[in-house]
């Protein structure tokens, strides 16, 4: 009988892993969940809550901190409408049209994600600071970039130019063009096409791309750190800020504003979850 | 409207598409471009929807160039291979869409909009479908949602591309016969793009046959399959038969018989095309009048079989594949096996140069090259049956 069982279970068995096998795998992922992103987050508001909410509260509350948030929101204002603006641009043109250069385009688009951030911020020190190609022109005029709020936001520019167009490319090259054509050949004009046609049916690549566009832009530290100067109350930036708490041995709002940084980007998950959700609701035609 | 290609040439790079093509379309005239792929006929129709600029040459809309005329002048409705229907909105949207986009002071109310949406859609069979949308219909609907949508705009001449090209056998018929039933009821003036020649010949006034970027031959259905212009022409409209034969002062020969020769084939070796219906067959152990033209020696049959009311035969025959074609009850009175002998005539055969015939056509080698392991297959096969 037991053998008679043995046998009929088999087959199920022979298409999956071994009981050993499954084990180990669930178990690796697992651990590597909660040691590379479980408890990294547990630690953060763990510390920043370790002499209880009054310090937490107290630690952001600080002038120079709230000065630090302020500019973070400041620089993902701006620098993410003109990102998401430049990326459904360039995919636009890269993917419904052929030009001279388009290749040229595509590499180019590339380069801040694929140099290192400090390199960038390093690129428009030599353009506009001091010594730079505009230096001089610019401190003749008494305008100030480098280790000044606008070096920030051009810097933080820079290393987010190419989320918006990467999500967008493919998927856009993927749609091709009939549906656009299809709306002109109706009667559409380019503006009515690209509202009505093109921007509906990209929606969710560009949400996605916008999102790590801000993500990115929140966070950035490397090409900010060589442009801000790290002043006080003026250019820090809330992940240089964090820095300069912690070197300053106060932990306790270093992790505070960390806490905060992690609850943006929570925030913006959400955010995207609960509008994918609704809009499957909506029309059934999601991929 | 009528339509004038005049000269019209499109290179895509170094590759020549349509090479100096001409075609007059007249006012309501139902007409398929005809070809295999790249042919140029999508290219040719994509012209002609404004969807692509011409290298050179013209294409004229009652007389007017088409470039200077306004979309609004124009009235050309465009209907997409694969439908490119606005997956993000209903069917009903999808059909409104032609309409809510015209200039203010040319859009009707939203209700004249809704009731001529509604219109269409009861035109096409979908009222029932209006708040579904494209990725829930079938090809079928989907294909009759792309038509309606195009119909809202009026036009006066209507594209189609490939229209049933991805539908199955049945749907497809159908859809062809409401096509033509829309296209004598509007008044249209349409051209479609199809490489299924049952297809064109079956739904158009005239068929334009297109190769290699230009039109081989445009008539009537029963012109072009009756006397096709060119060896190319004639093997893409049906099953092609070829036999070798030689052009003496202004005589065609095959063997020792005599072939009906059209005029302007020059002296030396040609190849006479013949259809499967138009080959007869006979048993070799039994004498019988032939009618037409009697080949000499004999076949071995190599092969039948029975699609209903049809019935095809492949004999061998000077080791080429010949392919016969008639009623089951013609077989069944012949009393022809795999394996029995049989002597064939033509009744009808078309005599082309060799060399335009190896220019154009690959009917010597579909002949000659058959893999002998699966003939024996289905040999077999055919035994058994």
């Amino acid at each position: 009988m037991a053998r008679a069982n043995a046998s009929s279970v088999a087959p199920a068995l022979a298409l999956s892993e071994s009981r050993g096998v499954r084990a180990t795998l669930i178990a690796v992922a697992l651990v590597f969940f909660i040691f590379f992103l479980l408890l990294p987050l547990i630690v953060v508001f763990a510390e920043a809550l370790r002499q209880g909410f009054h310090a937490y509260w107290s630690g952001l509350g600080d002038p120079e901190t709230l000065a630090a948030i302020r500019l973070t929101l400041l620089t993902a204002i701006l620098v993410v409408p003109i990102n998401t603006v430049f990326g459904v641009a360039a995919a636009w043109a890269i993917t419904k049209f052929t030009f001279v250069g388009k290749n040229l385009l595509i590499t180019l688009i590339d380069v801040p994600i694929s140099v290192s951030p400090v390199i960038g911020g390093m690129v428009f020190v030599l353009l506009f600071g001091l010594p730079g190609v505009f230096g001089p022109w610019l401190a003749a005029h008494d305008i100030k970039i480098i280790f000044a709020v606008p070096g920030v936001i051009i810097a933080t520019l820079f290393v987010t130019l190419p989320f918006v167009a990467r999500e967008l490319i493919p998927l856009m090259q993927k749609q091709g063009t009939d549906q656009e054509e299809a709306a002109i050949m109706l009667g559409a004009n380019g503006l009515q096409t690209f509202v009505r046609i093109t921007l509906p049916n990209i929606r969710w690549g560009l949400l996605y791309g916008v999102l790590l566009c801000n993500g990115r832009a929140i966070g950035e530290f490397g090409a900010v750190a060589v442009v801000s100067g790290h002043i006080m109350g003026l250019t820090n930036t809330m992940p240089l800020h964090v820095e300069v708490l912690y070197n300053d041995f106060n932990f306790v709002a270093a992790f505070a504003v960390a806490s905060l940084l992690v609850m943006m980007a929570f925030a913006t998950l959400v955010l995207k979850t609960v509008l994918e959700s609704r809009a499957a609701l909506k029309s059934p035609s999601l991929p | 409207m009528e339509i004038a290609v005049k000269n019209l040439t499109k290179r895509f790079e170094q590759l020549t598409v349509l090479d100096r093509v001409n075609l007059k379309i007249q006012d309501k005239e139902f007409i398929g471009l005809l070809g295999p792929s790249g042919s140029g006929k999508t290219t040719l129709l994509r012209i002609l929807a404004g969807l692509e600029l011409a290298d050179d040459g013209a294409v004229e809309i009652d007389g007017r160039a088409s470039n200077t005329l306004s979309l609004d002048e124009r009235r050309v409705g465009f209907v997409f291979q694969h439908y490119a229907l606005f997956n993000h909105m209903t069917v009903f949207q999808n059909v409104a869409f032609g309409l809510q986009v015209k200039p203010r002071q040319a859009r009707k109310s939203n209700a004249a909009i809704a009731q001529r949406v509604r219109e269409l859609l009861g035109l096409v069979r979908l009222q029932a479908f209006e708040d579904r949308f494209p990725t829930q219909l079938s090809g079928g609907q989907r294909q009759r949602v792309a038509l309606a949508r195009t119909l809202a705009i009026e036009p006066k001449v209507l594209l189609l591309d490939e229209p049933f090209g991805a539908l199955d056998a049945k749907v497809r018929v159908e859809l062809r016969r409401s096509l033509r039933e829309i296209h004598d009821t509007a008044g249209l003036t349409t051209v479609f793009v199809t490489h299924d020649q049952d297809e064109a010949l079956d739904l158009a006034d005239r068929v334009a046959i297109m190769n290699r970027g230009i039109i081989e031959q445009v008539g009537t259905p029963v012109e072009v399959y009756d006397a096709p212009k060119s060896p190319f022409v004639f093997d893409f409209l049906g099953h092609t038969n070829s036999f070798d034969c030689v052009v003496r002062s202004g005589k065609a020969y095959l063997g020792e018989n005599q072939l009906v020769l059209d005029e302007g084939i020059r002296d030396g070796p040609a190849v006479a095309f013949v259809r499967p219906h138009d080959v007869l067959l006979a048993r070799a152990d039994r004498v019988q009048m032939h009618t037409g033209i009697r080949l000499r020696g004999s076949a071995l049959v190599r092969f039948v079989s029975a699609l209903g009311q049809r019935a095809v035969a492949e004999v061998l025959y000077e080791r080429r594949l010949i392919e016969v074609e008639m009623t089951r009850e013609t077989l069944q009175a012949l009393g022809l096996q795999v394996g029995s002998k049989c002597t064939i005539s033509l009744r009808h055969a078309r005599v082309y140069a060799r060399q335009e015939v190896e220019e154009q056509t690959r009917v010597a080698e579909r002949a000659a090259a058959r893999p002998r392991k699966r003939r024996r297959f289905r040999d077999r096969l055919s035994t058994l049956r």
